[in-house]
């Protein structure tokens, strides 16, 4: 489903002298439908690097990076906002909405652009928030003002409002409490069920013990120093 | 294979021998937003200008796949044909509510006159619809007879943005929409514009100097500078790992809030 191959990253700084810092070399990583895959690495190694260029947030300076059958480095604009409508997902660190845009309706926006109908991605995005222990009087509200824990909680729950083929999770199960962990993880069991490729950062050793079949070291694609 | 809806095609516009813009060709596709930033003097508005048919350029083409015959060049096609186009497939928002609105005429009668301009002659139809536009804008239906010089800066622009709605164009050109509003106005036209393009699969050109704006609507994003296009991507991307050096010293030079 995720298929990577000699995938490299380059980051040239026109305004620092045309520094060129090399930051991934001949990166490798496949990941069969209903596989979860974790990077590990210490900090810096590129892990967040690596799975930015999966959802073609950063440009690959070279190599291919396959998600079904869009090659994401090489793709044009409309077909990875075609891709990540319909069968990427990426559930960030942080959540980025439209002050003033209720929770409800930021859960369900992923559902109502594929064309759900108003009264079914509504209803989804209710099972998730009452799933996340958001409490109800709050999902009227824009979630620009909750608490971390509570926007991470909104973040998953959007991540997971559509079910996406393949599914990148940046440390989703940072800062919640044992209870929200659990049921994060579940969701994330839930996927490979129902067969999603899902990439993974987990600082959290024991939840990547619990949901991952397999750990790829991403510090065996630093670039070796000249 | 899905065709564009709008083929740009080496477009170049020039003020004696300042450059206007120089050489810009791109395709949109049915339901893309294309957003185009660059400083002051960068040539977007310029080029808006060229595309929307406010402004002839000095060479380049312009294919419409209009309704009824396909891709036409709309820099050839004859002024009736055009200014047809303008009121029907194509709307243009300006920056300004006041200079795409009829300030003498109500608000009721800004949405109607649009729709009469297409041939609308029913009289309780046209009004139906306007009720209906404004309500969809957030305008009370009370305010309907009242004229837009009685609105406030942010009811201005969607009265602006319900006239050129209704007629349910393809193609919609923003010339800095939210410049000049209030922030909290701001991000209120921003989720309307946003669940707009949504619900109606609108195309969508944005010009605007502010990348949160772009960042929020825009799928694409072109980056202009002294009339050339110097990088142009998914909005994200460009916008997260810019590849020329001018993007990055525009994204590096945004204040962190």
């Amino acid at each position: 489903m995720i298929d990577l191959s000699n995938v490299s990253k380059r980051f040239t700084l026109h305004n620092q002298g045309g520094a060129e810092i090399p930051v991934m070399e001949g990166a490798h990583l496949s990941v069969a439908a209903g596989e979860c895959v974790a990077l590990t690495g210490e900090s810096g190694a590129g892990k967040s690097t690596l799975m930015r260029m999966i959802y073609g947030n950063y440009l690959a300076t070279s190599g291919r990076i396959k998600v079904g059958d869009v090659d994401v480095a090489r793709a044009a604009p409309r077909e990875i906002v075609a891709l990540r409508r319909e069968g990427l997902g990426y559930v960030s660190q942080f959540l980025r909405v439209l002050p003033r845009v209720p929770t409800r309706e930021v859960v369900a926006e992923p559902l109502l652009t594929l064309g759900v109908t108003r009264e079914a991605a509504l209803a989804r995005a209710e099972t998730l928030l009452r799933r996340l222990n958001i409490p109800e009087r709050l999902w009227s509200l824009s979630p620009t003002t909750f608490s971390g824990g509570e926007q991470q909680r909104v973040n998953i729950a959007r991540g997971f409002a559509h079910d996406y083929p393949a599914l990148l999770l940046d440390e989703p199960t940072a800062s919640l409490d044992a209870m929200n962990r659990e049921t994060v993880l579940r969701l994330i069991e839930e996927a490979k069920a129902r067969g999603a490729a899902i990439v993974g950062i987990f600082h959290d050793a024991e939840a990547r013990g619990r949901v991952c079949d397999r750990e790829v070291d991403v510090s065996a694609f630093t670039p070796k120093a000249a | 294979m899905i065709s564009p809806l709008l083929n740009v095609r080496s477009v170049s516009k020039y003020y004696g021998t300042r450059i206007g813009c120089e050489n810009v060709s791109f395709d949109l596709y049915p339901g893309e937003v294309m957003g185009i930033v660059g400083e002051s003097g960068s040539g977007k508005s310029t080029l808006l200008n060229c595309l929307a048919g406010h402004l002839p350029p000095d060479s380049g083409e312009v294919f419409f796949d209009t309704r009824t015959n396909g891709p036409r060049d709309t820099l050839t096609m004859s002024e009736p044909e055009r200014r047809m186009l303008g009121r029907t497939d194509w709307a243009f928002v300006h920056q300004h509510a006041r200079d795409g609105l009829r300030m003498g005429v109500s608000a009721g009668g800004n949405v109607g006159e649009r729709l009469m301009a297409v041939g609308a002659r029913h009289y309780g139809n046209i009004r139906a619809q306007a009720v209906d536009w404004l309500g969809r804008v957030e305008i009370a239906a009370d305010r309907m007879d009242d004229r837009p010089d009685a609105f406030s800066g942010g009811m201005q622009q969607r009265l602006q943005i319900a006239r050129n709605l209704v007629t349910g164009p393809r193609l919609v050109f923003m010339d800095e929409p939210t410049g000049g509003l209030d922030v909290s106005v701001q991000a209120r036209l921003l989720d309307l514009l946003r669940g707009l393009v949504r619900e109606m699969g609108l195309s969508a050109i944005i010009v605007t100097h502010d990348l949160a704006v772009v960042r929020l609507l825009a799928d694409r994003l072109m980056v202009m500078k002294d009339g050339h296009v110097v990088e142009a991507g998914l909005t994200d991307q460009v916008l997260d790992d810019p590849q020329h050096g001018y993007t990055q010293l525009l994204v590096s030079s945004v204040l962190q809030v």
